[in-house]
């Protein structure tokens, strides 16, 4: 009987077995271990020497590239997320309209998003190449001089984002599904009303969606501060290190200076900072980001006030 | 809703350019794998072949091992997809359908992991899988997939939410166990979820450049990504080859895209809400 009984409470402990085994091994170990590195001078080749805060220090004080990095990234995150938050739910907007055979340009829209990161850079940095490159040679049929995109400095973080942009179906897709949700009915009596296209955009799409945007946001922001495939693949960082990212700053000093310590640091430094920003996204959320459900239940209460008071 | 000729037109116009910036590159790209070196980076730029070279090909494919490299992708996209279609809907199951002690918080534990930046915990895994003796082989892409992933169990466990509480009472009245009303009653609901998982997973894997960077060492061992990557290394003053490659590479996951646009689409819109 107390068997039977013991086997009822463990069950559910079974399911989740397999997740909390490897939360423990592959994510909450390695977390651990890795704040623990961050306070060593670690070569992989030698034993690791215990130094406090020095590689924070180092890293605030002398290491000029650390900060020079860090901008890099805010610049990108920058531009890259309200750019790609705006050309998605433009062509979100597009797909969702009443026309036919919109399902084919949604599947088209999206294959870049499903393509690797090594292929979106090695055709992006044939397309952009300065010397033979089509984009340049396109510019020049509209009279403009395309810029040398990947070899000059002041061009090279813009090359980036472009590429980037590539991807935007994945937010697309998540802006069409949430506008797609919206009842037909509030557009219809919007209409009725005599309200503009563009009025209906910005008083009924745009709130109803502020909890997908605050969700793209938010992973956005995450995901841009983590490039670092493309970058690494289309310009390795240069020229000038001006597309010297914190994620391919982080990498190479693990992985090409074997400074596993002072890379951990960097890390919890982004870590730390990621988790800043994603607390005032979260903060600011409450005064633009409008929930249905919390509309619904303080109109509730007010009803339930206004019985009280008749 | 109904729109005006004219309003039509214009979506159409502005539907059919941004195709254009999308699908133009892939058309670029197609045409010029065919094409002779010279002609690739002739300018101006040709945008068909003046004479094709379909053994551009069979040139590119031998010129390095990547027959290896193709079934070391599928070993490690197979493997991995078996695994975490397996291990998450174990684990969403559990979460979905169970009350337990402690549920709450480890269900909010498992969807904060999601905010961990990938170099935080990629440093201290190369040292563990160092330790392991895995490094250079396909186990530090293959294992953890076995032990689930925060996302994909978040998105499996929302599914099973919406299946009715009574659904496993007539199967538990009839002397099932636990186990069996997973695997016989809930697999089969979960079937659109499933795909969704296994396309996402397949589609990432086949893609990561990453990982097998990280942990690969030898050619023997190296992905398609990675091979392809490292071929543009060696090869980065010859364009034609490194074009084949790309495509014979990116071919695979859109078609999977393709078939499984569906589960994809219908995927996204419940999981955020």
């Amino acid at each position: 009987m107390n068997r039977k009984k013991f086997f009822r409470t463990a069950t559910p402990y079974f399911f989740i077995l397999p997740w909390v085994i490897g939360f423990l091994v592959f994510t909450i170990g390695p977390l651990i271990f890795s704040l623990i590195m961050s306070f060593f001078d670690w070569p992989l080749t030698a034993d690791p020497k215990f130094i406090g805060l020095g590689n924070y220090i180092e890293m605030f004080t002398e290491d000029d590239q650390f900060r020079k990095s860090l901008v890099i990234s805010l610049k990108y995150a920058a531009i890259f997320v309200p750019l790609n938050m705006i050309i998605a739910l433009f062509l979100a907007m597009l797909i969702t309209q009443p026309v036919r055979g919109v399902k084919v340009y949604r599947t088209i829209f999206y294959i870049p998003a499903v393509i690797s990161g090594v292929a979106v850079s090695i055709i992006w940095g044939w397309i952009l190449n300065s010397d033979y490159g089509i984009l340049n040679y396109l510019l020049s049929l509209l009279g403009i001089e395309g810029p040398r995109w990947l070899v000059d400095p002041a061009w090279a973080l813009m090359a980036v984002i472009l590429a980037s942009a590539f991807g935007v179906g994945t937010m697309m897709l998540i802006f069409y599904t949430d506008i797609k949700n919206i009842s037909i009915d509030i557009y219809e009596a919007a209409s009725l009303d005599g309200a503009s296209v563009s009025k209906q955009f910005f008083s009924i799409t745009l709130p109803m969606i502020t909890p997908t945007i605050l969700f793209n946001l938010i992973t956005s922001i995450i995901s841009s501060f983590q490039q670092v495939t493309l970058v690494m693949l289309l310009t390795g960082g240069g020229p000038l290190n001006s597309t010297y990212f914190y994620g391919l700053y982080t990498y190479n000093n693990a992985f090409k200076h074997h400074k596993m310590g002072y890379a951990s640091a960097n890390a919890w430094v982004m870590f730390i900072i990621i988790l800043l920003l994603t607390a005032l996204v979260f903060r600011s959320s409450s005064a633009w980001v409008f929930y249905e459900t919390e509309a619904k239940n303080s109109g509730a209460k007010k009803k339930r006030k206004g019985g009280k008071e008749a | 809703m109904n729109l005006s000729k004219k309003s039509k037109v214009f979506i159409y116009i502005l539907l059919t350019a941004a195709a254009i910036y999308f699908l133009a590159p892939f058309a670029y790209m197609f045409f010029s794998t065919f094409k002779s070196e010279a002609e690739a980076i002739a300018y101006p730029p040709k945008f068909f072949p003046s004479q094709w070279h379909p053994e551009n090909f069979i040139k590119a494919w031998t010129s390095q091992p990547f027959g290896t490299y193709l079934w070391n992708s599928i070993l490690v996209t197979v493997l991995t997809t078996a695994g975490q279609v397996i291990s998450c809907s174990l684990v969403a199951y559990g979460f979905a359908r169970y009350e337990f002690k402690g549920k709450n918080i480890l269900f909010m534990i498992l969807l904060s992991t999601m905010m961990i930046p990938w170099d935080v915990t990629m440093i201290p895994q190369y040292m563990e899988f160092n330790l392991f003796g895995w490094i250079n082989t396909l186990k530090p892409l293959i294992v953890p997939a076995w032990f689930g992933s925060a996302y994909y169990i978040f998105l499996m466990r929302q599914f099973l939410m919406g299946v009715p509480k009574d659904f496993e009472e007539a199967a538990r009245i009839d002397g099932a166990n636990a186990f069996q009303i997973y695997w016989k009653i809930f697999m089969p609901i979960l079937k659109p979820s499933l795909i969704l998982v296994g396309v996402l997973n397949m589609i990432t894997v086949w893609n990561d450049y990453l990982g097998p960077l990280i942990f690969l060492q030898d050619r023997s061992k190296y992905t398609l990504a990675l091979g392809l990557a490292s071929f543009k290394g060696v090869h980065s003053t010859q364009i034609v080859p490194m074009l084949c490659i790309t495509v014979v590479m990116i071919i695979p996951p859109i078609i999977i895209f393709i078939i499984a646009q569906k589960y994809i689409v219908e995927g996204t819109s419940g999981s955020i809400k």
